[in-house]
Formats: C-alpha cells, structure tokens, sequence
C-alpha cells in the first residue's frame, strides 16, 4: 500500500473513530449523571462480548442481521433514497421465510434451506419494491411509506400467528396449535435449519458466513456492474442520469428491492439460523439500528462490516453489562443513536477536535431531501 | 391573494371532511337507531370523542412540521420531539405528585413544552450550524428519545391524576356538537385555537412573511434584510414546543402514565397530515381529523365487535390510509421550495 493511499485510509476512519469514541464518552457521563457506574457498565459490556467463548459466539451470531440490515440500508443510500423501512422488510422476510420452514417436512435439506432462505428473500424484496414503485410512480417519499410499511408489516405478522381471542376470533395461518393461548408458529422442520459452525452452547451458524459473503456482493455490485454505475448514479446527481439516459425509475425501484431483500435475508437467516420459530416480539430495533451501521461504515461495505460487528459487540456485551452493573441495557441504545449523529455530522466532530476540514471529495454521506428531485 | 386561494383549495379539502363527518353524525346521531347498528359505531358521538381525542396530538405534531418546515428546516423527528416532550411532563408530574392538581398538571406542561423546544433547538442547531443532513438528523432525534426515555424510565413511577373535562357554558348544551367540541380537556383547546393562531400568525402578520419567505427564496429574504437562519432556529424551537405539547397531551391528558414507545407513529402520521393539508394549518387539521377518524374507528369497531374483520387488520387502518393519501396527494402539493437546503450568506461559506 502506498503512503498516500494508506494516509487516505487512516482519514477516512478518522471521523467514525472519534464518532464512536465521542459517544461511548457521552454516554458514560449520562450513566454517571443518573447515578450508574460507567466504568463498571462499559467493563461488564466488554467482557459480555469478548471476556469468554460464549461472549465471542454472541458477538459473531449478532453480527449477522445487523450487517445486512447496515447493507440494505446503504444499498438504498448509494441510490439517494432512505430506507427506514428495514424493519418492517425483516419481518416480512422472517414471515415467508418461516412459512417455507415450518412445512414441507421431508423435503431434502439441500433444497430446503435454500427454498426457505429464498422465500425470506422474496418478502423482503416485494415489501422493498412497493415504496419503490410508490415513489416512482406518484413521487410518495420513502420515509412515510417506508415507515408506514414498517407498522403494517408488524401488524401482518402478528396476524399470522395470533392464537385467537376468546370470542371466538380466528387464529392466525401460522399458528401454533401445541402452543395454546400463546401466539407464536410450531417450530422449523429439521431439514429448514441452518447449519451451525459451533452447535449449542455457541449456536454459531453458517448464516454468518453468508452474510459476510453479501459484503463481496454488494461491492461487486455497487463499483463493477453496470446496475451498481447506474445506482450510484442516480444517488449522486438524479438530473444527469436522466440526461445520460439511464433508467432512474427503474433504479430506484431496483435499489429499494434490493435493500429489501438483504433486510429480508436477515431476517430469514435469523428465522432458520438461530430462532427456529417465530413470535411477534422478535422484531426488535434492527431496522433503526442498521441505519446506524450504514452511516458509521460511511455506506462502504467493508466499513459496513466492521461496524456492524461492532455494534453486534455492543449487543452481545449488553446482557452481562445489566447483570454486572445493573446499568440497563437501554443504555446501548443512546449510545447507538450518538454515534449516528457524530458520523452524520462531521462538522461536530471536526468542531469538537478542532480538526481541519479535508478535502471536499472524503465526505461520504449521501443528502437526501422531500421533494424527490 | 395568491395566499388566499390556496387557502381556500387546499383549506377547504380539509375542513370539507370535518364538517362532512360531522353532519352525518348529527344525522345519524338524531335518527332513533339501535346503538350497535354499524351508522352508530362508525359515526355516533363516542366515535367522534374518540377520534377528535386521535386527532389532538396528529393536529399538534402537524404545527409543529409546519413551523419547521415553513422556514425550510425538514422535520422528521416529531415522533422523538413528541416522546421527549411526554417523558418529561411524566417526570415533572410525578414529582409533583403532592401539589395541588392543577399547579402539578401545569407544571408537567411547562416541562413538557421546554423538553420539545430543547429537541427543535438540537434540530436547528444540527441542521443549520452543523449541516447535518435534516433528515438523518430527525433520525437521530426519534433513536435518542426513543433511548434515553427508556434508560431513564422506571416502572415504579406513577403519576396520580390527568387533566379533565371543563365543559364550556351553552355551547356545550347543544347537541352533538356540544359533546364533542365543547366539553374537552384544556389541552385540546389549547390545540385547536393554536391551529386559527399559527394560520394567522403565518399569513396575517410579518413574522409569518419572514418565516415564509425564509423557507421559499432565502437569498432575496436575506437581501431585504430577513436573517434566515434567525426565524429558521426560532421556527425550528417554537415547533419543538408544540410537538412537546403533542406529548404533554399523550400524558396529562389522554392516557396519564407514560410508556416506553408511547408515541407509536404519530409523529410520522403528523408528517402526513401536514403533507397531505399542502403546508397549511387548516388544511393540515382537517388531514389530522381524517386520519384521526380511522383511528376512532378502529376503537369503536374493535369495541364493538360487529365486524368479524382480524384486529390487526383494522389496526391497519391509519398506517394504509396514510399511504394511500401520501401517493394520493403529492404532485398536487407543493413544499415550500429552500426546504432540506442550508442557508449561507454570502461570504460566509469556507
């Protein structure tokens, strides 16, 4: 590597390091003003997720949704749209997906896994399309829809698996009958399960390695194809792809199917991987929190990764961090959210660190504006 | 004049289906009808209370987008202006638990209403000062209220006692009209007269000119002497405040306690609204009284169990009709045209 390139590389961690360690300080100072212990939360955060095999299981099985969660978020990016609807295409991608692996019992496991992953894949791609083909066609933006379809998509889980009321309300299609009053699907046949790399107590599966193989994918995509050109095109300046001829319409409806279908991928891995059924409180805050991982990685998919892996340690360390200091867990999330907002703006971080500004072109956050154009 | 008329266009749309809604229920209301028949549940008074109940926050969070977005400041972050403006007057009430009712839900106002003005003047700060993009940093606002508002809440807390009706002399009296408009808690008033104040505040007086012009061609404001980024923070800070209200009503007057997540979209249902009523506060009230009304339905029909539709799928409801009136709308709705872009003076850029 040479001196330039390298200096250039030390630059460009430079505002994500001093996002994430501005944050972390912050956030100690919220956990001592409210009369926690820092030092002894940050201490159990990091022997939770690095102190003991288990902890390093965790961390690696975490890893997974938040990195394509962070990946579908930054696919939408590099075509100029925001995609706060990863949520909701997760679940969707968790519903199909367990639909494919609750039946078809004796189907062989090489099929299977591959057919229920794919299902994961298309709900997430179809719930990706539709702010896609919304915003296309009537110019709706994709922070409304996309944050509607999100509360739609948990209501249609739900749905799926609702146990009935007591007067006589239907269950849900995927319900469990075995299961009683309680709403939740009958466990994925044997033959719809990931594979683990290290079986229980680590439950680490091949799921991660697929992810991590997403990271080569989307960068093959975004820097050598065409489609990738065209996207990124369209991203960074919309009026001279229209006059270059490309497709914008196509490409944004395109880049939002494929944001939904890594969101639906991650949801399917974790689904096949690591739950093995579903219930409507598995949703959690992936979607919101893979926005986080899209702009700490600066919507580079290396960068990507490694955020995404550091914010898995932050979920991962979380428990042991309650349990030791008593610091709620909650906690993790101001600090997830502060990262954000120092990686975004770089001008506080520069302003805070009296760091001079740099060239223009080491920006690396995508604008976004209402009206479409 | 042009003003004018887009009042009366877009204006109209809005306060039409109010009005609409509430001559079928005067109607519906006087016609000796069984009460489980489905002309009840879908209009009957306890519908409409319901509904003008959903649409006091909405109505609220929608001001509060309109402030913001007048002067050309993109407001996504209603939701977690609005969830930050409820913890707080839940944490103030709480501790003022022993002070006579009213000074301790007053109080829990005044917190509330300084909690969202802190998150629109963070909002202002971040968008003007630190050029952060406005809408990741509406996003941030919606994670850290969302976050912190849980790390700080404790189960234990219980804050006792909520606003009441006050119900207003004659009017109340008359029918229909009487029980759902002028028989309400003080912070539903409060709302509805702030909405005529922000409507003639913006196109009646200098300030609005200012705010206005701020938003539509901040180069020629600055030439006549407008400070954009001045109206920008104060809009910005003043829209906190009403979403922090939005909030305070979530607590003090709607539910009284408060729990995590308890905002649930209404914040981005606002943007809606505020979308959907083209930018203008009638227009915006009557877009929050429609998507107010799907969630009063939705009460009254899971309340009355008539239907035989899944609950979640009437839960549905406001979610799809907000949709349907975003792809619906826009193309005939116009934003004011600086919106999302940051304003230097000359000279002053690096």
């Amino acid at each position: 590597m040479s001196q330039s390139s390298f200096r250039r590389l030390l630059r460009s961690l430079l505002i994500p390091v001093l996002a994430v360690l501005t944050a972390l300080a912050i956030g100690a100072l919220v956990m001592w003003l409210s009369g926690d212990d820092p030092i002894a939360a940050y201490k159990g955060l990091f022997q939770g997720a690095f102190g003991s095999k288990r902890g390093w299981a965790t961390t690696i099985r975490k890893w997974s949704p938040l990195l394509l969660t962070g990946l579908s978020v930054a696919v939408a990016f590099q075509a100029g749209l925001f995609n706060i609807g990863a949520a909701g295409q997760f679940m969707m991608g968790t519903v199909f997906s367990v639909w494919a692996g609750i039946h078809f019992e004796g189907m062989p496991v090489y099929l299977h896994i591959p057919f229920a992953l794919g299902m994961g894949v298309l709900g997430g791609m179809l719930w990706g399309a539709i702010p896609g083909i919304l915003k296309v066609t009537t110019g709706a933006h994709e922070v409304i829809t996309t944050i509607m379809l999100n509360y739609i998509a948990a209501l249609f889980a739900g749905w799926t698996v609702y146990a009935g009321g007591s007067q006589g309300q239907k269950p849900g299609p995927l319900w469990d009958p075995a299961a009683k009053a309680i709403s939740q699907t009958p466990p994925v046949v044997e033959s719809a399960r990931i594979p683990y790399i290290f079986g229980p107590p680590y439950r680490v599966h091949w799921g991660v390695i697929l992810a991590l193989l997403m990271i080569f994918l989307f960068a093959w995509l975004i820097n050598k194809t065409t489609i990738g050109f065209e996207l990124r095109t369209v991203g960074r300046n919309f009026k001279a792809a229209k006059y270059a001829g490309i497709r914008v319409g196509w490409s944004i409806v395109l880049a939002m199917m494929l944001a939904g279908a890594l969101a639906g991928m991650a949801g399917a891995i974790e689904t096949l991987g690591v739950n093995h059924k579903f219930a409507p409180e598995f949703g959690g805050s992936v979607g919101f929190e893979g926005i986080t991982v899209a702009l700490l990685g600066q919507t580079n998919p290396f960068g990507v990764g490694l955020a995404a892996f550091f914010l898995a340690a932050l979920a991962a360390g979380g428990a042991k961090m309650q349990f030791d200091s008593g610091v709620s867990t909650d906690i993790i999330q101001v600090i997830n959210a502060l990262m954000l907002a120092f990686v975004a703006a770089p001008a506080i971080v520069r302003w805070l660190y009296r760091i001079r500004k740099p060239p223009k072109e080491e920006e690396g956050v995508p604008k976004i504006s209402w009206g479409g154009g | 004049m042009s003003s004018a008329t887009k009042f009366k266009r877009t204006s109209m749309i809005g306060l039409g289906i109010a009005v609409a809604l509430l001559i079928i229920s005067i109607i519906v209301n006087l016609l000796p009808l069984p009460n489980d028949s489905i002309w009840k549940v879908l209009f009957g008074v306890s519908t409409l209370n319901f509904t003008l109940r959903a649409t006091i926050p909405l109505a609220l969070g929608a001001m509060a987008g309109i402030l913001c977005e007048r002067t050309g400041i993109i407001n996504i972050g209603i939701e977690g202006m609005m969830l930050a403006g409820a913890f707080a007057g839940f944490v103030v009430k709480v501790l003022t638990n022993d002070w006579p009712l009213m000074a301790s839900l007053l109080a829990g106002v005044t917190a509330a209403l300084i909690a969202g003005a802190l998150m629109g003047y963070i909002h202002a700060l971040f968008s003007i000062k630190f050029k952060m993009d406005q809408i990741i940093s509406g996003t941030f606002l919606i994670l850290l209220a969302l976050g912190l508002t849980s790390y700080l809440f404790n189960p234990d807390w219980v804050a006792e006692g909520k606003f009441s009706s006050i119900a207003i002399p004659v009017l109340s009296e008359i029918p229909v009209i009487g029980d759902v408009f002028f028989n309400n808690p003080p912070i539903t008033y409060t709302a509805l007269i702030l909405v005529v104040l922000l409507h003639i505040g913006l196109f009646h007086t200098k300030w609005g000119l200012r705010s206005r012009a701020a938003g539509e061609h901040p180069r020629a404001a600055d030439t006549l002497g407008v400070n954009v980024n001045f109206y920008r923070y104060l809009n910005t800070t003043l829209g906190g405040m009403v979403a922090g209200l939005a909030g305070g009503f979530l607590v003090l007057e709607a539910v009284g306690q408060f729990q995590e997540g308890m905002t649930a979209g209404r914040g981005f249902i606002s943007l809606a609204a505020m979308i959907f009523g083209n930018w203008m506060p009638f227009g915006a009230l009557g877009a929050a009284t429609l998507f107010g009304y799907t969630q009063g339905v939705q009460n009254a029909l899971l309340l009355a169990g008539v239907v035989n539709i899944p609950r979640h799928f009437i839960s549905m409801l406001p979610y799809a009709v907000t949709i349907i009136a975003v792809a619906g709308l826009v193309g005939r709705v116009r934003p004011p045209a600086a919106e999302g872009k940051v304003y230097e003076t000359e000279g002053s850029s690096e």
